[in-house]
């Protein structure tokens, strides 16, 4: 009944490929967005930011650049972290040798290196698929890691090997480093993951989405009408790369606030991974869905048995965790491959009908 | 009529050269069938010491429907592959539209207007019919990475000036109902006329159909005849074709090769191959 789409004709193919063809669906989305830019800032405590608002966000953007790269153009990857590792340290190199440069342009612009290295990276998918595409990108997480220990002037020398993020200020307000406050830090995650997100939308739905979702789905096919694979492929991990490069720089100047390398290691990678197959491969909006449940759970098991006074030690929780998110994992596998999102497009499709059966 | 002309087919934009030589010949129903649009020279084909084609040449005229027949392994579709650039042929040169083409990837073929279909359905399975037949436009879409990212511009122009073509063929093979279907839900036969319109909607010189009807009903293979006969007659497309049924290649075909063993064995209209005493002999087996 909410969700009719009866009576919303569409005169024209540009109304048709709006981005919201059902009315309800950007109403839904206007919603959202108010709760993400108004009501969260006007309520939300230093601890859901810090625990729950910007992790999410930037969880979500770094699965929505995996996802690019594996969900829409099938190439599998695992070392999504060491991306991200090469956005932070770009970041932290640009803003310490220019510190005149505006925090934020530096940020979107760290996301160029980890295109680069991506690409390079990338060229092996060119000769090769599936799993032994996805052990060459584990030989990307296990190198770059490497080289973030090893090569001291990614870290300034530093004598503790890990890169601290300075105070950075935009306008005499401070958006980074130990003096930003959480909210400020909140609206810049959130404006670089709303404006994101929206170029991602626009790239999946359009001529490169085809071309990648044609690679995915049958690479012979896909060159014989016309694509060059090569292209295809090394766009994807460019954008992807990109992508998962902001989030990186995100991860370090917006939430954490420092890093070593090991915080870029195969458990992040895998971390990603899981976000973005619980959410659903080849979607945008499962990105989210599967962040929030990640990062939420362990925040729900640590609060609920308090709250219900249900005395619970915190190392049952952390393994109570672990068992959770394995098993979704694999009822995921099982019984929805696509995730979180195909869930929502089934409820959507019943909800258009409701109350006929079809 | 637009046989040999350098009108597009779906009003959107040119096809790219013309054929320059104006010779042809006229077919038994009356169609004026233009000059050559492909030369096959003296091809031959081997895979380490197989020999799959063996020393064939023929010719592709503008506007004919041209069929490939012959017994099971006799190098058909391996010559379809040769045509659209998935195998280089070991020996032998390939002329199109007037010129000599050199070793090529297939998206490059592909971009210089032959397009096909698979004997094995080759359709993106995740995507909607809808987006399926929009690949087929990808040869004919421009804009850059910013302007598609924004939405904006070219990159939106295109969209929707694409979309109206795509809509023109989907109209035109009747599969208008289950244009936002993925095509992963589809029955068989409408998925062989999904990947049709693929093809069809790349505007394509030279389509090349690999079993068009294969496991297909009676009902099934009169729609697809009539599409074929269709397109060729609408928009003079030349089309290649191989198909088991006999029936229907003699009915569609103006022109026929017959390969066996790698090798051609008849080549002519459909009466005059029908009559070839080695290709009665290859079908029906001879005694020795």
């Amino acid at each position: 009944m909410l969700y009719r789409t009866a009576g919303q004709f569409k005169t024209s193919y540009q109304a048709d490929q709006a981005l919201f063809p059902v009315r309800q669906d950007a109403v839904l989305l206007a919603v959202i967005l108010a709760f993400a830019w108004v009501i969260f800032p006007l309520t939300a405590s230093e601890f859901t930011f810090q625990t729950l608002l910007i992790p999410i966000l930037i969880y979500s953007l770094a699965a929505l650049g995996l996802n690019l790269l594996t969900g829409y153009a099938g190439q599998l990857s695992l070392g999504t972290a060491a991306f991200m590792g090469v956005g932070a340290y770009a970041c932290y190199k640009m803003v310490t040798l220019m510190p005149w440069l505006n925090p934020i342009v530096a940020i979107l612009f760290s996301g160029v290196f980890s295109a680069g290295v991506g690409v390079a990276f990338g060229i092996p998918s060119l000769r090769i698929k599936g799993f032994y595409l996805a052990i060459a990108t584990l030989a990307a997480q296990f190198f770059l890691v490497w080289l973030f220990e090893k090569w001291g002037w990614l870290y300034n020398y530093n004598a503790s090997g890990a890169i601290q993020v300075p105070n950075l200020e935009i306008f005499g307000v401070y958006v980074a480093g130990p003096q930003a406050s959480s909210i400020v830090q909140y609206f810049v995650v959130l404006g670089v993951v709303t404006l994101l997100t929206v170029v991602c939308i626009n790239l999946t739905r359009g001529n490169l989405g085809r071309t990648w979702k044609a690679t995915r789905d049958m690479d012979i096919a896909a060159e014989l009408i016309g694509i060059n694979l090569m292209r295809s492929k090394l766009t994807a991990f460019a954008v992807s790369s990109y992508v998962v490069g902001v989030a990186g720089a995100l991860f370090v100047f917006m939430w954490r606030g420092a890093a070593e390398p090991n915080l870029f290691d195969i458990p992040l990678s895998f971390r990603i991974l899981f976000i973005a197959i619980i959410g659903g491969l080849g979607s945008v909006l499962g990105n989210y869905l599967g962040a929030i449940l990640i990062v939420g759970l362990p925040v729900l098991l640590n609060t609920l048995p308090e709250a219900l006074g249900i005395p619970i030690s915190s190392a049952t929780v952390e393994h109570l965790n672990i068992m959770i998110v394995g098993s979704l994992i694999v009822f995921f596998l099982i019984i929805e491959p696509h995730g979180l999102a195909r869930l929502w497009a089934l409820i959507r499709e019943k909800l258009i009908i409701w109350p006929f059966p079809h | 009529m637009m046989h040999g002309s350098d009108q597009s087919i779906w009003g959107s934009d040119e096809r790219q050269g013309a054929v320059k030589d104006t010779e042809g010949y006229v077919t038994a129903d009356g169609r004026q069938i233009g000059g050559v649009l492909m030369e096959l020279r003296n091809i031959t084909l081997r895979f380490g010491g197989v020999v799959a084609i063996k020393d064939i040449s023929f010719d592709i005229r503008e506007g004919e429907i041209r069929a490939i027949i012959g017994p099971n392994g006799a190098g058909k579709s391996s010559m379809l592959n040769i045509i659209s650039g998935f195998y280089t042929p070991s020996e032998g040169e390939l002329w199109y539209k007037g010129a000599k083409r050199p070793p090529m990837r297939p998206y490059e073929i592909a971009r210089m207007g032959v397009a096909r279909t698979f004997q094995n359905i080759a359709l993106f399975e995740g995507m909607t019919v809808l987006d399926n037949v929009m690949t087929g436009r990808l040869t004919h879409m421009h804009a850059g990475i910013a302007s598609q990212a924004l939405w904006w511009g070219k990159a939106r122009n295109e969209e929707i000036a694409n979309r109206e073509v795509v809509e023109k063929v989907i109209d035109f093979l009747e599969i208008q109902s289950i244009r936002k279907t993925p095509v992963g839900r589809l029955p068989y036969g409408l998925k062989k006329r999904v990947e049709l319109a693929r093809a069809l909607a790349a505007e394509p010189s030279m389509l090349l159909l690999d079993e068009p009807m294969a496991g297909m009903n009676v009902e099934e293979k009169e729609d697809m005849s009539r599409f074929i006969l269709d397109v060729n007659d609408e928009f003079g497309t030349t089309i290649v074709l191989i198909e088991h049924d006999m029936g229907v290649v003699m009915d569609l075909s103006d022109r026929v090769v017959v390969m066996d063993y790698g090798k051609k064995i008849g080549d002519g209209p459909p009466d005059e191959v029908r009559r070839n005493q080695d290709v009665i002999d290859a079908y029906l087996g001879v005694s020795h």
